[in-house]
């Protein structure tokens, strides 16, 4: 018998997704092994936002396979993977109640709640801001308090969506640290992103999509110093809008 | 007796605590803040469930929901009237002139209020939070608990409609409770009655404590909705 210690990697293939008659998401496989960042990266609408939600399960495929390690990417009943939103979703709550929300769906108990949701603001710097109504934070302050919710879940893999592409580039620079801080600790991060700069910055792996399809599937260096197709030359070079 | 003296007398009744003054009060509030907590024990969670289930026909309840929300008291106290009389199906339950009646046709008048506001609000609550909810696994019916939590200032500001609308009418609690001195008469019927009699101090007294409640009311949907601002934003 083989113990299933982990949900990665994570194997998709030939993804699909339709919508109004239109192919979004067009054959797209890839496969995420432990650790790392990955950085799916493209033009808007190329499909990134939607890879990640089929992933994570928030919508159907209308064809192909998500296949992971175990289960549906729970293990021992607890789901591994959490989402971060472009636009953080906060709940009419404090910061602290907004943390302890999420930990009760994932069937924490009550003072386990307390203590580990006390810890992952303590992690990202949110003491202080515990009992304040997360909707009157700052936009960089909502979108830590998102990625501190996801991180007390104990993640194994994080799907972020785009997560800077609201925020000035001081919350910017902070999200990224943080974001650097996850993957020294051992979770794997899975990035949607359109910023260049940032792709350069935090990408061990670039999936490189255009109208639905996975053009390039690269290393990170590789990518940006020679990318093989002539789509991600054009969008490196920013000629490439859509 | 002229105006003024009328005006003395009531305030006389108000301030000196009269027994009988004091009853129809007393009577009045327990039978509508009754009918508000039964309505809203229903209406909240049926108003969410409205708001997050799908099914062939569920636009022509939300448009009689919302059209019963003007539904005229007298009608809805005809209702309750034809349901509890002696030949009616609930008549052998013998409800019909007690405090228990007047409960169910204000019940029934706040009901649609409830249901309505919450189903809105709901329905706007969840397009904004679905995406996360889902993420953490509550789906369907599981994300209502919180939509309800979230929703909590303004369902409030809901609640408190229902009460200014079962305090105010006097149509429904007429037939159904029949304004019997000291057992079913409110402070609606009283003044109806006094009135006509010409006992005006008492009905003006009444007037009085029924508009006093009517500010008392709105002084806190302000406040429910300033608190709900500060904490929601």
């Amino acid at each position: 018998m083989r113990e299933t210690t982990s949900v990665l990697p994570l194997a998709v293939s030939d993804l699909t997704f339709e919508a109004g008659g239109k192919r979004l998401v067009d054959g797209i496989g890839f496969t995420i092994p432990r650790g790392g960042l990955t950085v799916i990266i493209g033009p808007n609408g190329s499909g990134k936002s939607l890879t990640l939600r089929l992933c994570h399960g928030l919508i159907a495929p209308s064809a192909g396979a998500i296949a992971w390690a175990a289960g549906e990417g729970t293990l021992a009943g607890h789901k591994r993977h959490a989402m971060v939103f472009q636009k953080p979703v906060m709940l009419r709550r404090s910061a602290l109640a907004n943390v302890e929300h999420a930990l009760a769906a994932a069937g924490a108990g009550w003072s386990e709640r307390r203590s580990r949701a006390r810890e992952a603001l303590d992690r990202f710097g949110l003491t202080d801001k515990a009992d304040r109504p997360a909707r009157l934070m700052s936009g960089g302050e909502q979108q830590r308090l998102a990625i501190a919710r996801a991180w007390a879940l104990r993640p194994e893999i994080l799907f972020l969506d785009e997560p800077t592409s609201q925020l000035d580039p001081g919350a910017t620079r902070q999200i990224e640290q943080m974001i650097l801080a996850l993957k020294a600790e051992g979770v794997t991060l899975v990035m949607a992103t359109h910023d260049m700069g940032q792709a350069r910055r935090l990408a061990d792996r670039v999936l490189f999509l255009h109208r639905g399809r996975l053009v390039e599937d690269a290393p990170a260096e590789t990518f940006f110093s020679g990318p093989a197709s002539a789509e991600a030359r054009a969008f490196i070079a920013g000629d490439l809008v859509w | 007796m002229d105006i003024a003296q009328s005006f003395a007398a009531a305030f006389a009744l108000i301030l000196g605590a009269d027994p009988a003054f004091l009853a129809i009060v007393r009577l009045s509030l327990a039978v509508t803040l009754t009918a508000v907590a039964v309505a809203a024990l229903i209406g909240l969670p049926v108003g969410a469930l409205l708001a997050l289930s799908r099914f062939p026909g569920r636009g022509a309840v939300i448009v009689l929901v919302n059209a019963l929300m003007g539904l005229p008291p007298v009608v809805a106290g005809l209702l309750v009237f034809l349901l509890l009389s002696r030949s009616g199906p609930l008549g052998p339950l013998g409800l019909l002139f007690t405090p228990t009646a007047m409960v169910c046709a204000q019940a029934i008048l706040v009901l649609p209020i409830v249901i309505a506001i919450t189903r809105q609000l709901v329905e706007d609550l969840h397009g904004e939070y679905r995406e996360h909810l889902a993420s953490l696994g509550l789906t369907g019916l599981r994300a209502i608990p919180t939509l309800l939590w979230d929703g909590r200032f303004a369902l409030a500001t809901a609640i408190l409609a229902g009460f200014g609308r079962a305090s105010a009418e006097v149509g429904a609690v007429l037939i159904v409770g029949g304004n019997i001195a000291g057992y079913t008469r409110t402070m609606t019927t009283a003044i109806a009655l006094e009135t006509s009699k010409g006992d005006l101090p008492l009905a003006l007294g009444l007037g009085i404590v029924l508009i006093l409640l009517t500010l008392g009311i709105n002084a806190v949907t302000y406040a429910a909705s300033r608190v709900g601002a500060r904490f929601a934003g």
